[in-house]
């Protein structure tokens, strides 16, 4: 179950900012699929099971080699710029980054 | 009928034969659009009227003016004598997760709405190699993540034609319905769960979900980057033999795109089936679903209605030599939903923390002088319900004190999925099954808004489909028949890593046995 509190702490790390019908709808949500989450600690599950980060195994056979360590210069850097929403001589422009004191 | 309910293979050779003008098949796509299709998907599109409620809406972006320069180049090349590939002239539309150079990608979001790709795709590059003729982008659910469409931010959402009050699937929903419409002859779709098969089966048209890493994924906009598979949606099995034919193969910018021999499936597909073994399993009967109400697990048969048209197929199958070899174990088949609610959120949390409003993509307007309040702010102002969700669940899942329960948990589970298939398809195993025969989805269509809004309940709809993106094999989904309300059925082979060529085969021996019965002559609505 995720409290309120623990909800915002999760919205705060998601970087999101939420209207309240939003954040009830999704607490709403979560502990929904949370319900169905839990069916996997009924799976018995012996010691050796590993884990499958992705099904397909990737042999050396089937696998690409590396390519060369070796800088290759994007052909189109202005269409990258271009992308940018707020630029100044070739510098993407951001709001500061403000000082946090460590405790 | 006109020149756009052709399959494409015959498109391209009646192209190659200057039977007919590659301008002319993109006038009738076009023309085609123009009738089903109405206004295509925006931002603020005002009140869904009721004309707008009888329309496909399959596209976000049509490209007419690019369509048109590569139709032009396809008629000089063939006039000046030169080679212009297999699919010559045949109109192609692209779900709008793949970036294609100098046109919108939005992935149906906000937040990347006016974001103009700077490079193209790697299977549409090969596509366009190949002489097709892309008509544009195809909506889908916000950044994939649905299974009707009904989440896109560019509405109205796509509906599906063979009767619009209801979803095309999803979340290739815009592809589908494209293609079952007539507005193109193929699609260039993804599957993460179910996310191609799906809407081909909702829409009465053929998916194929590749196996893992045989078609690249560079500049396919990432949803879950262990289990997205680009793939073909078409309207007969030798169109998706060809075109899976094109888009497959390794590729220097993705190094999960295996280096494994591409066969020719145009070969493949006329092989003999005599002696495959097939199996159903009663596990793919059945589905598990978690109660609205009590939150507890129910377990119900799926419908005579779905079971039918397996049923059926493996009769057919069987007429013609296959080996039919019934009760197969697939036990840990409910599990998939589950696992995946935790794999595929970590990754989309992880593939999502790009978009922050620095490099590309929206801002928000509003002036501050905090980066943190900025990123905040372009994320909730820009991202929709459904992308928010899997943010926050995949923050969850992933969090340092709960990563053992759910994280490591459904990949251990994801191996035992894995493991049911393998038992399976063991050449010196017990069942040594050369594909699995099953339904694809455990209803037709539903309608719009039934289920959109329950993000458990639009999971479940994968079922039967998401097995195999944890497994990474192969699986096709194929028309099947026709419900008792109208609705196109969808039947499933499933095989062993890179069996693409064996799926194919048997798939069209069936396609080519059930040619003349009478389901095969009913047309989406919108076509009447």
């Amino acid at each position: 179950m995720i409290t309120e509190e623990l909800f915002k702490h999760l919205v705060d790390l998601a970087a999101l900012e939420l209207e309240t019908d939003e954040s009830q709808y999704l607490l709403g949500q979560m502990n929904n699929q949370i319900t169905a989450i839990n069916e996997l600690e009924q799976i018995p599950l012996d010691d050796d099971v590993p884990p499958a980060r992705h099904g397909v195994p990737f042999p050396a056979e089937i696998s690409p080699t590396l390519r060369e360590d070796k800088v290759d210069v994007y052909p189109n850097v202005e269409a990258l710029l271009n992308q940018v929403p707020s630029s100044e001589d070739r510098y993407i422009i951001v709001p500061d980054i403000p000082h946090t004191e460590l405790k | 009928m006109g020149i756009c309910d052709l399959p494409a293979h015959q498109i391209a050779k009646m192209v190659r034969l200057r039977e007919i003008s590659a301008v002319e098949v993109l006038d009738a796509s076009l023309d085609r659009i123009q009738q089903v299709d109405g206004r295509s998907g925006t931002l603020n599109p005002g009140e869904i009227t009721n004309d707008d409620k009888q329309k496909v809406h399959a596209f976000i972006s049509i490209t007419t003016d690019l369509a048109r320069a590569q139709a032009k180049a396809v008629d000089q090349k063939l006039a000046a004598g030169e080679d212009v590939g297999e699919l010559a002239g045949v109109p192609v539309s692209i779900k709008d997760i793949f970036c294609v150079q100098g046109t919108h990608s939005t992935a149906a979001s906000r937040i990347l709405a006016d974001f103009i790709s700077p490079y193209t795709a790697s299977p549409v590059n090969r596509l366009e190699a190949a002489g097709a003729v892309i008509m544009g982008k195809v909506n889908l659910d916000e950044f994939t993540y649905g299974s009707s469409n009904e989440s896109s931010a560019f509405q109205p959402a796509p509906r599906n034609p063979w009767n619009t009050n209801h979803v095309p699937g999803g979340s290739s929903g815009g592809s589908a319905a494209s293609v079952a419409s007539g507005e193109v002859a193929l699609s260039l779709g993804t599957d993460t769960a179910g996310s191609i098969r799906q809407p081909a089966s909702f829409c009465g048209v053929v998916g194929l979900k590749p196996t893992y890493g045989r078609v690249s994924r560079y500049g396919l906009i990432a949803f879950a980057s262990s289990l997205d598979c680009p793939g073909p949606i078409a309207r007969n099995v030798r169109d998706a033999a060809m075109m899976l034919k094109i888009i497959a193969g390794a590729d220097p910018h993705d190094s999960t795109a295996a280096t494994h021999p591409i066969d020719d499936y145009l070969v493949s597909i006329e092989k003999n089936i005599k002696g495959k073994r097939i199996g159903l399993s009663p596990d793919y009967f059945r589905i598990t679903y978690p109660d609205p109400v009590s939150g507890s697990f129910q377990q119900q048969a799926v419908t005579h209605e779905i079971e039918q048209p397996v049923r059926h197929a493996a009769e057919v199958l069987s007429d013609l030599g296959a080996e039919i070899i019934e009760d197969i174990p697939m036990p840990n088949t409910r599990h998939g939903i589950p696992a995946f609610f935790v794999i595929s959120r970590v990754e989309a949390a992880s593939n999502l923390h790009r978009y922050d409003g620095v490099k590309y993509g929206y801002r928000t307007p509003i002036q501050t002088d905090d980066l943190r309040l900025m990123y905040r702010r372009t994320r909730g102002e820009a991202f929709g319900l459904q992308p928010k969700l899997r943010i926050l669940m995949g923050m969850y899942v992933s969090a340092a004190q709960y990563s053992e329960q759910y994280y490591m948990r459904a990949l251990k589970v994801r191996s035992l999925i894995r493991q049911d298939f393998h038992e399976a398809f063991n050449p010196t195993g017990k069942y040594r099954l050369d594909a699995l025969l099953t339904p694809t989805t455990p209803t037709p269509a539903f309608e719009m808004g039934a289920v959109y809004g329950d993000s458990v309940m639009m999971q479940y709809a994968d079922q039967l489909t998401v097995p195999a993106n944890h497994a990474g094999i192969p699986a096709i989904s194929l028309p099947g028949g026709i419900s008792s309300t109208g609705l196109p059925l969808g039947i499933q082979l499933l095989g062993p890593d890179f069996s693409e060529s064996t799926l194919l085969s048997i798939a069209y021996a069936y396609e080519s046995a059930t040619s003349g019965e009478s389901w095969r002559s009913s047309r989406p609505k919108v076509l009447s």
